[in-house]
């Protein structure tokens, strides 16, 4: 994995509360057993009308949207289906951090394991920065992962959390299934003293 | 003496492997439950480092998402998901992972089947790359959804770096009236924390209305915890689980049947163990619930008027909800009941069991389904296809009108050709109302099997009592 620099970037709003999974991307593109070409089918229903034609008031339709590596979403971003399609589809578009008020879990974990960063921020800081890019959608947002700031247009310095091995899988470009992979003997070892439930091969079913 | 600790607690200290300096646990997994649509990325990636799967012999498959309902005979129609399934048995020929592929007599919706063949058992962790993969905490397992990235992970080690969960009591005391179902629950749960209210913990679902439930209606409460947030909801053990579970094929026998049980029930939460957050309903007091809106957060007492975005308490959350609203066509300050309804699905990992086909069929006996509505019930898994065909059941959906379809995920995520024409309105028995869920435009209204069915039978949203003798 690429290892997470600093950027600044010009930032899509789109303040709605619960985007779920099947908006970032609709269940109908999940039928390919590749992780390309999900970015054009990126926020489809929301993005194209019924003629597969781009609807340009939609924020990823025009600039600074179409170009930009932040988006700034509302409450529980990333809710509902496990489908890892999302952070996918996302960052193929060129997505490379979300700002919102909460994540849900699955979703935020999804995300890291691909290099894009859920920043949490509270809701008066969301709230300032959905004003701030009201006034000047051109405005811009600076992120930095190593020291854990967000810096808003206006150069406010907000902090924000992130779990410690992600931030260092992140800043180095650390394999996780590598780095599980070296426990080989400790899971080895929790196998032989630990009984196991069910062996899914002991039953040969008829059919 | 140890300190008292919640049944969560004693499943996640029995799976910890290791805890490396610096990273998550290391937490071991019992069971991996593949399907066809989060998988292939997954063999992909293990090809790609030449790995294998790590403990076939705790993997096991099937196919349901992308999978037509029509008649097996048929092949499948869609190219796209043709090719999918057929990777799909490739994937699990090629690593040596048990399956019930597309025409297999027991194929059936990954949720169902595990429990259906004794799979899913007490005190295990389960995970799947699946969101509703909670609903094998009927059974007092610790089972959550998963991304592509982890199902990798979990095929090549058998474990995942995990953080734990908080753990969160929904205590549900009471009894339900009748014409009120185990779906009422967990929506009504939904309704009143919200769908990011569990975000960061584990549901353990607790109360006198919680044991007086079987074990499929424990399954369809589980089910859903996702849509409260929850990563992973369980129900500690009992009676009621333990005869479900006996003889069924992967279920321990003879003396390995009694160690299992005497560790089971050591499972339940010890008195006095500490809860980080708490929530009580009272099921004496619910009514049918169903959405009005676009995540499972709106909804309401079937006779309740449609709350007004106005009332909202912020401005995200107004625009969230008129949005909502306007997606679904729907003006706030009436109820529900009355609206005409296009389609009816009964069917989904939430209410595709034996007890949610026989309340759909309890109503629809001897009845004619409105001749405005298209009906489909979709059994969860061939096996259940065949035991309602012993019983009888199809004949009654037939008889009254309805489509009696193969196995699968079907017109819950609308995958499979099975779906909603933009415009058209559902009464549905799954779990997700969200922005075309079940077809591009479709809008879709959550409720029970008995909800459904009574809707079915008058061609507008009905509460079920009304029918009910």
């Amino acid at each position: 994995m690429e290892k997470f620099t600093p950027f600044e970037s010009w930032v899509a709003v789109l303040p709605v509360d619960n985007i779920d999974t099947d908006q970032i991307i609709p269940a109908r593109f999940l039928k390919t057993t590749s992780k390309e070409g999900l970015g054009d089918q990126l926020f489809y229903d929301w993005r194209y009308d019924a003629a597969g034609n781009p609807r340009p008031d939609f924020v990823l339709n025009r600039p600074p949207g179409n170009r930009a590596q932040v988006l700034l979403a509302g409450d529980n971003f990333g809710c509902g289906s496990s489908r890892e399609h999302a952070p996918w589809a996302l960052t193929q578009f060129g997505f490379r951090a979300v700002i919102s008020t909460s994540f849900a879990d699955i979703f935020k974990g999804n995300a890291l394991k691909n290099a894009l960063l859920p920043v949490v921020v509270p809701a008066e800081i969301h709230a300032r920065l959905l004003q701030m890019l009201g006034a000047d959608p051109l405005a811009t947002v600076r992120v930095d992962l190593a020291s854990q700031t967000l810096t808003l247009p206006d150069g406010t310095a907000v902090e924000f959390p992130v779990e410690g091995f992600a931030k260092t899988c992140l800043l180095e470009g650390v394999d996780e299934l590598g780095f599980l992979l070296k426990h080989e003997a400790e899971i080895a070892a929790f196998e032989q003293a630990c009984r196991a439930p069910v062996d899914t091969l002991s039953v040969k079913l008829d059919g | 003496m140890s300190q008292p600790r919640t049944i969560i607690q004693k499943i996640w200290d029995a799976h910890v492997v290791t805890r490396p300096p610096g990273a998550p646990a290391l937490l071991y997994i019992d069971l991996h439950l593949v399907h066809e649509v989060t998988s292939p990325q997954a063999f992909e990636g293990l090809r790609r480092r030449r790995l294998k799967v790590r403990r076939p012999d705790k993997t096991f498959g099937t196919c349901d998402h992308s999978t037509p309902t029509a008649p097996r005979e048929l092949p499948i129609a869609d190219p796209v998901a043709r090719a999918q399934v057929e990777q799909f048995e490739k994937n699990c020929r090629e690593f040596g992972i048990p399956f019930f592929g597309f025409r297999n007599p027991r194929q059936g919706i990954v949720h169902v089947i595990g429990p259906e063949h004794g799979l899913t058992q007490p005190g295990m962790t389960i995970v799947c790359g699946d969101s509703h993969t909670a609903t094998h905490g009927a059974f007092g397992a610790l089972a959550f959804g998963i991304g592509t990235s982890q199902v990798e992970h979990v095929l090549a080690t058998q474990c995942l770096l995990q953080a734990p969960s908080q753990s969160f009591a929904v205590r549900v005391d009471g009894r339900l009236r009748p014409g009120v179902t185990a779906k009422d629950i967990i929506l009504a749960l939904i309704a009143k924390i919200g769908v990011g209210g569990g975000t960061g913990c584990v549901f353990e679902y607790t109360g006198a209305a919680i044991r007086a439930l079987s074990m499929e209606e424990r399954m369809t409460v589980c089910n859903m915890s996702i849509e409260g947030g929850a990563r992973a909801g369980l129900i500690a053990p009992d009676d009621t689980t333990f005869e479900f579970l006996a003889g069924r094929p992967f279920a321990p026998k003879g003396e390995a049947w009694e160690e299992a049980l005497a560790f089971w029930k050591t499972l339940p939460t010890d008195a006095g163990a500490a809860y980080d957050r708490e929530v009580a309903i009272d099921a004496s007091a619910l009514e049918p619930m169903i959405t009005y809106g676009t995540n499972p957060g709106m909804g309401i007492p079937i006779s309740a008027p449609v709350p007004d975005p106005a009332e909202a308490p912020d401005a995200v959350e107004r625009e969230t909800r008129r949005k909502a609203l306007a997606y679904m066509g729907i003006e706030p300050g009436k109820p529900l009941a009355g609206r005409p309804v296009n389609v009816v699905f009964i069917g989904s990992c939430t209410n595709s069991r034996m007890t949610d086909l026989r309340a759909a069929a309890s109503l629809l006996k001897g009845r004619k389904v409105s001749p405005n509505v298209r009906v489909l019930v979709v059994p969860g898994s061939q096996s259940i296809k065949r035991q309602a065909e012993a019983e009888g059941l199809d004949r009654i959906f037939r008889e009254a009108g309805a489509e009696w379809r193969e196995a699968g995920c079907s017109m819950c995520i609308a995958m499979n050709g099975d779906q909603l024409a933009p415009g058209e309105y559902a009464v549905s028995t799954s779990n997700r109302n969200f922005e075309g869920r079940q077809g591009k435009g479709g809008r879709t209204f959550l409720a029970s099997p008995l909800t459904a069915a009574a809707s079915a039978v008058t061609g507008v949203v009905t509460d079920p009592r009304t029918l009910l003798g």
